[in-house]
């Protein structure tokens, strides 16, 4: 019974093996730059930089159909674009990133859904918002594996200044000129997670499996090793609960995997140790010293 | 007498208003010099130009054969995110940032220097504790512990002792003067008139420019400070382009 619901669904089925190779691949890239995202309070950047990467990945979709290089080349290309024109716009003027990066991501938003509609099937806009992780090929799974193999050595790189940058910026400055070019690599790192996760989960929500696995962690590790492993841990679980899910109810797939993400948030905001509310309701009697 | 730091018409300011302005002078190596004058006469300012953080809007601050990552600078504490999920042990790891780089891992080595450092300033068994559990007190401490690591020829320390009781700066000054006799140049600046008149040699008394530089006993004179007091006003929105730099021949 068991058995028959949480494995042989993995064993029948190849495309639920693929699939869940993918989500796996997902956690391992993804959770650690999310945790990143999280204490540099930048988890809605996360997002509004996961609806930017949507026109270049249409116009890839346009120009050569549901072709996996065409769509990730595009939305790097956009993704990019979008973040360094936030950016200048926000250095050169008065107004603020984040303003400035809100702008340009519904622009992006709009142009992405109105490109896709142009050419595809509604079908086809479906895939694109929430993509289909149930119908990967192997070589979306090995650009999927590649990518997230790419960012934790690139996250091993640049981990020491990534970290200083985020407690004492100004320390790093003084010691050294690493920061900088740190930053930039991590936003290229959010960008290539969020293209990789655009296969599986689709654009609307595709940092789901970035941002809620570090607010999950949040509640269980004080420190930023135990959160980015329980982060994994967390994504690579959703990931593996949500197609099983997603098989036995009908479900798609990208949702079934986030709403597995969120209701182990929800248990983690009541009964995490750091902080959950549980906690906070039943604190135990304070200490002698 | 080696000059360590010399400063040649050095004028550091944000958006053209200069906050420090037209100073002139040397630090000499092994120097032990406090830096003192009402907010606002351009301490930190000066600073962030010793370290490379502001670039000088006119003149040259010259540091030798010393690179301005070779310094050692202790900000007010303000920049820092106490809410990050990082170790006592971790943040004044960083300190070692010269010998271990962007990869080179703590080893044994490092380890036991990590934890010299943290005895010396009184937080013994603090390794484990992360940063946002500190006091105020005890937040001042590690990032005296970090200095210390770093290792540095020359040691800039911005207001290191405000908000903090008279134990702690007690102790602190002690390394203070421990760097002095290590031959280090050790700059501070201080509004505790009565701890400079006793630890600090040589005193600068900054209102903008220099009032007065030198013996301590000489620069914190009643007129001198009262005279520091005048100088230093706001900044003016119509005020005009320098005229020093405009008379001041071209070479020919």
């Amino acid at each position: 019974m068991i058995y028959d619901a949480l494995i042989a669904p993995f064993i029948d089925f190849e495309f639920m093996r693929r699939a869940l190779a993918g989500v796996i691949a997902l956690a391992l890239g993804g959770a650690p730059i999310g945790v990143f995202l999280m204490l540099r309070r930048m988890s809605l950047v996360g997002d509004a930089m996961a609806h930017a990467i949507l026109p270049g990945a249409a116009v890839g979709f346009l120009f050569s159909g549901l072709n996996l290089f065409a769509m990730t080349f595009g939305g790097l290309i956009a993704g990019f674009s979008v973040a360094l024109l936030a950016g200048l716009v926000s250095r050169v003027t008065e107004i603020k990133e984040d303003a400035s990066l809100a702008a340009f991501y519904l622009v992006s938003l709009a142009l992405g859904v109105t490109i896709v509609s142009m050419r595809g099937t509604n079908i086809d806009l479906l895939h694109v918002l929430f993509g289909n992780i149930l119908a990967m090929d192997d070589q979306t799974l090995l650009v999927i594996a590649f990518n997230a193999t790419i960012t934790l050595v690139i996250l091993a790189v640049i981990y020491r200044p990534l970290v200083i940058e985020c407690v004492d910026p100004v320390f790093l400055r003084t010691v050294s000129r690493a920061g900088a070019p740190a930053h930039l690599a991590f936003l290229a790192l959010v960008v290539i997670n969020l293209v990789n996760g655009f296969h599986a989960l689709g654009t609307l929500l595709a940092v789901g499996l970035m941002v809620l696995p570090a607010g999950i962690a949040r509640f269980w590790s004080r420190d930023i090793t135990g959160m980015m492993m329980i982060a994994v841990a967390s994504a690579a679980i959703s990931g593996y609960l949500g197609l099983v899910l997603s098989f036995q109810t009908k479900v798609p797939s990208g949702p079934a995997i986030i709403l597995v993400a969120a209701a182990l948030y929800v248990v983690s905001v009541l009964f995490g140790t750091v902080s959950g509310l549980v906690r906070q309701l039943f604190p135990g009697r304070h200490l002698e010293a | 007498m080696t000059a360590q730091l010399k400063f040649s018409n050095v004028t550091l300011g944000y958006d053209r208003h200069p906050a420090v302005h037209h100073l002139n002078g040397e630090i000499a190596a092994g120097s032990l010099l406090a830096i003192v004058g009402p907010n606002g006469a351009g301490k930190s300012t000066l600073f962030r130009g010793i370290v490379g953080i502001l670039k000088p809007l006119a003149g040259t601050i010259g540091l030798g054969d010393l690179k301005p990552r070779e310094i050692a600078y202790l900000p007010q504490s303000v920049d820092i995110d106490r809410t990050f999920p990082i170790s006592v042990f971790d943040f004044v790891g960083t300190g070692l940032w010269r010998s271990t780089g962007l990869f080179g891992g703590l080893g044994k080595k490092a380890g036991r220097q990590i934890a010299d450092a943290l005895a010396a300033v009184g937080l013994n068994g603090f390794e484990n504790r992360t940063i946002g559990t500190l006091s105020g007190g005890q937040m001042q401490r590690m990032l005296f512990a970090r200095v210390l690591l770093q290792d540095a020829r020359v040691i800039v320390l911005d207001e290191p002792f405000n908000a903090i009781d008279a134990k702690t700066s007690a102790d602190l000054i002690g390394l203070v003067r421990h760097w002095h006799a290590e031959r280090r140049t050790v700059l501070a600046a201080l509004h505790d008139m009565d701890l400079v008149r006793a630890n600090f040699p040589e005193t600068l008394l900054l209102a903008r420019g220099a009032v007065a530089w030198g013996a301590t006993s000489q620069v914190l004179t009643a007129d001198n400070l009262l005279e520091a007091r005048r100088m230093c006003e706001a900044f003016d929105d119509g005020a005009h382009a320098c005229a020093i730099d405009a008379a001041r021949p071209r070479a020919a």
